[in-house]
């Protein structure tokens, strides 16, 4: 039962994973993106990763992948440009993808991980909680990368915000402040003039 | 769970490092006018407050931490000083860059000082998995320096081919790891160490895994194969990003390789050595061949990039220890003279002038003297001219093969260093047998004048004294 799902969640995910890259259609290749999500979610809870599984599905699913395809829906992605130069290496990475997969094969296939080589771990029991064991390692032992990949978050915010923000001078926002602070006399001059002009200056002046 | 408590003051440089990149993000938050001013001179106290850290407890403050995730050794050390000590000169030259173009912005400082912490991290590694976040640290701090110059559409395209490339050899590196772990069950540098010992491993998923580890290592460094993004990174970037990149990333990852291969998998070196010597006679061979037929200086220096990196390997290769602290040696000694030659470039370059082409030289000493005799130096040094540093780098990772008896090899990186001498004399060639088309306006700060003059200086003195440098460098491995 439990390898009849493995390879239906495996088969899907490279599916899913291969439209990803050759769908025409943007907004498409993101919904792949979340079907391999939740296949390769799938795989975790079968391994017994079950916080792990839900935390790719709440965070990629629920949270990445929807701001995504905001963004994809919002970029005015020229299709016909991306296309180019598909078919022409297409002989050479089909040969490429079809030589490493044959290796791949051959190395990682029972011969080196079967499972006499591998043995299966031992189940845990019933009360075992993952997330608390996650939750323990993670602030003792890994502490150290666990503050790093906090620090790559902050570096990713500084440098989204370097690359896009620019303090553009034909933008037009609104200042408040000055706007309440604005007098009539300074928008309005009234200019007092003679409603018929004298005829003498008329003349002098041509 | 049994916790030990950790002792904090191995890592207090790191510390350091992340507490000021956090101060300076605030400044310059908070400064609109004055804070790319202040953002520079803050980055400069904490770079020499960091080599202060990292000297204090030199020698005496050494081993694991962090539950065997970090480490402080004899090489750790070095490398870091130099990281911190370069990267003074770095951020002094860009500075005078960035100033002259518009582009002087608290931001490039925040990521400058970030990417030296993960520099750090990386140099101090003990586990895969810090290696790799202190790598992707890193990395993200330079996609976005490099992509920094919007307007130009050179320096976004290097900024594509950069990340993308970078991705993809940061996921063989990944892939190579996740094999490692596989097979030995575990991460931690020396639990692999020892795993491989023991003999017991399949040694074909070994080599399946460490396959994926070189090729990630030859990607950082830009090692032939793998070396396609280099030119044209180097030569799209902005000259003080291209600085940046070029100099002390370069002595990270060298760290990287050292930590990988030579500490984790040096058991299985005669699985890695093969692999290495193709890398590194093919960069030697293409670097100094190709680089022959540029025309742009930035280019041309990437090339010889390409052929210097074929040379650290050459230490790495011999798997003794006279070989990596030959490799070291070279590594530093690159980073000071592509220090030197890039300071020379924006030394020369101003406002609506790069200086990046070769023929820009053209007569420079008739009217630069001084500077024409420092770019003289550099290029000597380059070229492997004694009495100069370069010439001693080279001797030592040469000297390490023909002790492991690859004379052939040997030969040919001679015969190729001779063909690469070419392109470092034309340069000379051109700044002292042309005539200028004319007068040169150099207007860079007398900070900076000064700087490079001293780091020429440098190339100069660490020639004719190369003892104190190459006994500390033996002094690491031994």
């Amino acid at each position: 039962m439990e390898q009849i799902l493995f390879y239906c969640f495996a088969g899907v995910l490279i599916f899913a994973a291969t439209m990803v890259i050759t769908v025409r259609n943007p907004v498409r290749a993101a919904l792949f993106l979340v079907l391999a999500f939740f296949t390769s979610a799938g795989i975790w809870l079968l391994l017994e990763a079950e916080f792990l599984a839900l935390t790719l599905v709440l965070v990629y699913v629920g949270a990445v992948m929807v701001l995504f395809l905001f963004v994809v829906m919002m970029l005015d992605i020229n299709l016909s440009s991306l296309q180019e130069g598909f078919t022409r290496y297409l002989p050479l990475g089909i040969l490429v993808a079809a030589l490493i997969t044959i290796e791949m094969l051959a190395v990682l296939g029972a011969s080196h991980f079967g499972l006499d080589i591998v043995p299966s771990p031992v189940p845990q029991p019933d009360d075992y909680s993952n997330t608390k064991a996650i939750g323990l390692l993670l602030y003792t032992t890994y502490v150290y990368p666990f503050e790093i990949a906090s620090v790559i978050l902050t570096v990713a915010i500084v440098a989204a915000i370097t690359l896009t923000l620019r303090d553009n001078k034909s933008r037009k926002s609104q200042v408040v402040s000055e706007q309440i602070k604005v007098r009539a006399e300074d928008r309005v001059r009234v200019v007092k003039m003679d409603s018929v002009k004298p005829i003498n200056d008329q003349e002098s002046a041509s | 769970m049994m916790f030990e408590v950790v002792n904090m003051s191995f890592a207090l440089p790191e510390m350091f490092l992340l507490g000021m990149a956090c101060t300076i993000l605030l400044v310059v938050a908070f400064f609109k006018k004055t804070g790319a001013s202040l953002a520079y001179g803050l980055s400069q106290i904490t770079m020499v407050a960091s080599v202060v850290l990292v000297y204090r407890d030199m020698g005496g403050l050494e081993g694991l931490a962090f539950s065997d995730t970090y480490i402080r050794d004899a090489l750790s050390n070095v490398l870091k000083i130099a990281i911190f000590l370069i990267n003074i000169a770095v951020l002094m030259y860009s500075t005078s860059y960035l100033k002259a173009r518009e582009l002087f912005k608290g931001e490039y400082y925040v990521l400058a000082v970030f990417a030296t912490l993960g520099m750090s991290v990386m140099v101090s590694a003990h586990h895969f998995l810090t290696l790799y976040l202190g790598l992707e640290l890193m990395s993200l701090c330079l996609y976005a320096m490099v992509a920094m110059h919007r307007d130009s559409k050179v320096a976004t395209e290097a900024a594509m081919k950069y990340f993308i490339l970078g991705a993809l050899a940061s996921g063989m590196l990944l892939y190579g790891m996740s094999i490692i772990y596989g097979i030995t069950g575990s991460l931690s540098i020396s639990a692999v160490a020892a795993a491989i010992q023991t003999g017991s491993l399949d040694n074909t998923v070994l080599s399946f895994g460490l396959v994926f580890l070189v090729i990630g290592v030859g990607f950082k460094l830009g090692a032939v194969p793998f070396h396609m993004w280099l030119p044209d990174v180097y030569q799209g970037a902005p000259t003080a990003m291209t600085l940046f990149i070029a100099t002390t990333p370069k002595l990270a990852a060298f760290a990287m390789m050292i930590r990988l291969l030579v500490e984790g998998l040096g058991d299985v070196q005669q699985y890695w050595q093969d692999m290495l010597i193709m890398l590194s006679v093919l960069s030697v061979i293409l670097g100094n061949v190709v680089a022959i037929a540029q025309t742009n200086m930035k280019r041309m220096l990437a090339y010889s990039t390409i052929s210097h990196v074929g040379f650290i390997l050459l230490g790495i290769i011999s798997g003794t220890e006279a070989g990596y602290a030959g490799s070291l040696f070279y590594a530093l000694t690159y980073a000071v003279m592509t220090l030197a030659a890039f300071g020379m470039i924006i030394l020369m370059s101003r406002r609506g002038f790069e200086a990046e082409e070769i023929s820009d030289y053209k007569g420079l000493s008739q009217h630069h003297p001084w500077f024409a005799l420092m770019m003289l130096i550099v290029m000597f040094s380059m070229a492997g001219i004694p009495p100069l540093v370069g010439f001693y780098a080279k001797l030592a990772v040469i000297k390490s093969i023909v002790d492991i008896e690859l004379i052939s090899v040997a030969i040919l990186v001679v015969v190729m260093s001779v063909i690469g001498a070419f392109y470092y004399l034309r340069v000379i060639k051109v700044m002292y047998f042309d005539q200028a088309d004319d007068a040169y306006e150099i207007d860079a700060p007398t900070d900076m004048r000064i700087m490079v003059s001293a780091n020429a200086v440098a190339i100069l003195g660490l020639g004719i004294f190369p003892g104190t440098l190459m006994a500390l460098c033996a002094s690491v491995f031994s």
